[in-house]
């Protein structure tokens, strides 16, 4: 057989071993944690609020930390996008191609992708000391915020970077202004919007170090915007770090909900976004 | 009574307008016939005013290129008018500024005056939305909306203003009908427009210019990208279209011009050669390079 036929075999061996490694580390880790967590799961855990022995294995649940997540997650994602999208808007519309404002903007998002959310977590901490404030709600919702605004940036920006200007074009002759284009632009990069949109949920709901000194950590469901609020991230790393084995099985089934939850939006979220691309020009 | 009751209510924005198209009747005769048009507002000019262009000593630098030199040029009214010339020198730029798009290019300089029904759109200030609106513009690639078929023709009605639903129904219809179009999507109009055909989509682009009323209709080659019976259609409905718009068309194959041309203007390298009517400038042309070009020593 000539070297370049078995090249290519060994190669693409090679590459469909990689894929399957993915694979398997995808199976390996919902196996682990829904095999750990399935026993300590039941319909009181997702149902009730943490009773007085929760963490020493007494009766009780986490609804406290999925509502907090989702109040968190929530708000923070409808925050994300009333900043985000404006940002996009100008950077495509407003601003020229080689333009120096954009460039340099573009840079600063990187940069603030790169920062780990842990930083996040102590900036907004100093933050809040400096305003008096307390671990809250609203602390948490803040600093997600700022945690996922480059997220949103950053990948619907890619897909506005692809944006045809002929369709500029068009909606000028036919006598539109800059800002009436908006609804033609968020059209076209509505599949962008909801890639970012799911992509940051996924990595605001997941995140334990921004919220940790932020949000706090409480037993209770927070009834307004200064209390502080428990989130699912939190409620694994609290449970695990017990000595006791049961607790330490609630934090899968915390773990699993998350995973649970991440999964349910990252696939409905696949169905809109096609959804939404249909009227995408290729 | 009927006086005391109107001074309470807001006229009602009505305007019948005339249009004229041309048809085969049974016989196979070809007959033009006045269709009265209600056209439910009047925040549009009516089409049936004069309408002038006339570019004086236009030139356009974009960075350190010279892309038009010094333009002279007047575009007759109701009339197909093409600009013809090699690749590169300065057909679409020249479309282009007659609504002023080039404004969106980077490093470009305008120096002269486009007078549009006497108006100089180049330094007079003028409002940007109201002059590009009565240029509707074709561009070389169909280029729809990404909405549905329906939202592509409205869009234009929606941003100047009018937003009741009957009315944007019938102007739709009218539209779609005046592109050729109506019949083949009138029970399809909710869905995207980039399902559609490539010729029924640089026919859409036609009825969504067309919806804005303009005066101008500028075709940057817009048959190019098309199949020949599709260009063939959009060939057939500029020839109708003349009856109400003055078109402008910049285009590459001499062929389609010498068919439908009413009247040419020959550019080489950014400045105009050679302008007059078809018959004159296909039969007897001055210039030499004219000559050569129309023999086909270049393209």
């Amino acid at each position: 057989m000539k070297f370049k036929f078995l090249e290519e075999k060994i190669f693409k061996m090679l590459m469909i071993a990689a894929t399957l490694t993915v694979f398997a580390f995808v199976i390996s880790i919902v196996y682990t944690i829904a095999e750990k967590g399935w026993n300590a799961m039941s319909w009181s855990m997702i149902s009730k609020l943490p009773g007085g022995g929760f963490y020493i294995g007494k009766e009780g649940g986490f609804l406290n930390a999925i509502v907090g997540s989702l109040y968190i997650v929530g708000a923070s994602t409808v925050l994300g996008l009333m900043i985000s999208i404006p940002v996009v808007f100008y950077l495509t519309v407003y601003l020229k191609k080689r333009s120096k404002t954009a460039y340099i903007a573009r840079i600063a998002y990187d940069v603030l992708f790169g920062i780990p959310s842990i930083v996040y977590g102590a900036f907004g901490f100093t933050i809040m000391i400096y305003f008096g404030l307390r671990t809250s709600l609203l602390g948490g919702i803040i600093v997600v915020t700022l945690l996922i605004i480059p997220i949103f940036i950053r990948s619907m920006d890619e897909v506005a970077r692809q944006f045809p200007r002929d369709i500029l074009d068009a909606a000028y002759s036919l006598g539109a202004t800059r800002f009436e284009t908006i609804r033609v632009v968020l059209r076209q990069i509505a599949p962008g919007i909801a890639t970012a949109t799911l992509l940051s949920v996924g990595r605001a709901i997941g995140d334990a170090a921004s919220v940790m000194f932020t949000a706090g950590y409480t037993d209770s469901i927070p009834s307004s915007l200064s209390q502080p609020a428990a989130t699912l991230p939190l409620a694994v790393f609290f449970q695990l770090s017990s000595p006791i084995k049961e607790v330490q099985d609630r934090a899968y089934a915390a773990a699993l909900v998350l995973t649970i939850i991440v999964l349910a939006l990252s696939i409905s979220g696949r169905f809109i976004t096609n959804r939404f691309s249909k009227n995408k020009l290729q | 009574m009927k006086s005391l009751f109107s001074a309470f209510v807001a006229p009602v924005e009505t305007e019948l307008r005339t249009v004229y198209r041309t048809e085969e009747n049974a016989g196979g005769q070809t007959v033009r016939r006045k269709i009265r048009f209600f056209r439910p507002d009047y925040k549009f000019v009516r089409n049936d005013t004069e309408s002038e262009l006339i570019v004086s000593a236009l030139n356009v630098h974009i960075k350190d290129n010279h892309i038009l030199k010094d333009v002279n040029l007047t575009i007759p009214e109701k009339k197909i008018t093409c600009i013809i010339g090699p690749s590169g020198c300065g057909k679409t730029t020249l479309l282009k500024t007659l609504n002023r798009l080039t404004d969106s290019v980077e490093g470009v300089k305008i120096t002269g005056k486009i007078f549009i029904n006497g108006e100089d759109i180049i330094n007079s200030g003028s409002e940007i939305t109201r002059i590009r609106r009565k240029m509707g513009l074709i561009s070389q690639r169909p280029c729809p909306l990404p909405m549905s078929i329906f939202d592509n023709v409205a869009y234009g009605c929606r941003i100047h203003g009018i937003r009741n639903r009957r009315k944007l129904r019938m102007i739709v219809k009218h539209y779609l009908d005046a592109a050729g179009l109506w019949d083949e999507v009138k029970d399809r109009l909710r869905t995207p427009a980039v399902r559609l055909s490539i010729g029924q989509q640089q026919r859409l682009c036609l009825a969504r210019s067309l919806a804005v009323e303009p005066q101008f209709i500028l075709a940057d080659e817009a048959t190019s990208a098309l199949d020949p019976i599709s260009s063939k259609i959009i060939e057939e409905l500029f020839v109708k279209l003349k009856q109400n718009y003055s078109i402008v068309m910049v285009t590459h194959t001499l062929r389609q011009a010498l068919r439908i041309a009413d009247h040419v203007v020959f550019m080489y390298l950014g400045e105009i050669i050679e302008t007059g009517s078809a018959d004159y400038v296909f039969n007897n042309p001055q210039h030499e390079l004219t000559k050569k070009y129309l023999s086909g020593a270049f393209s």
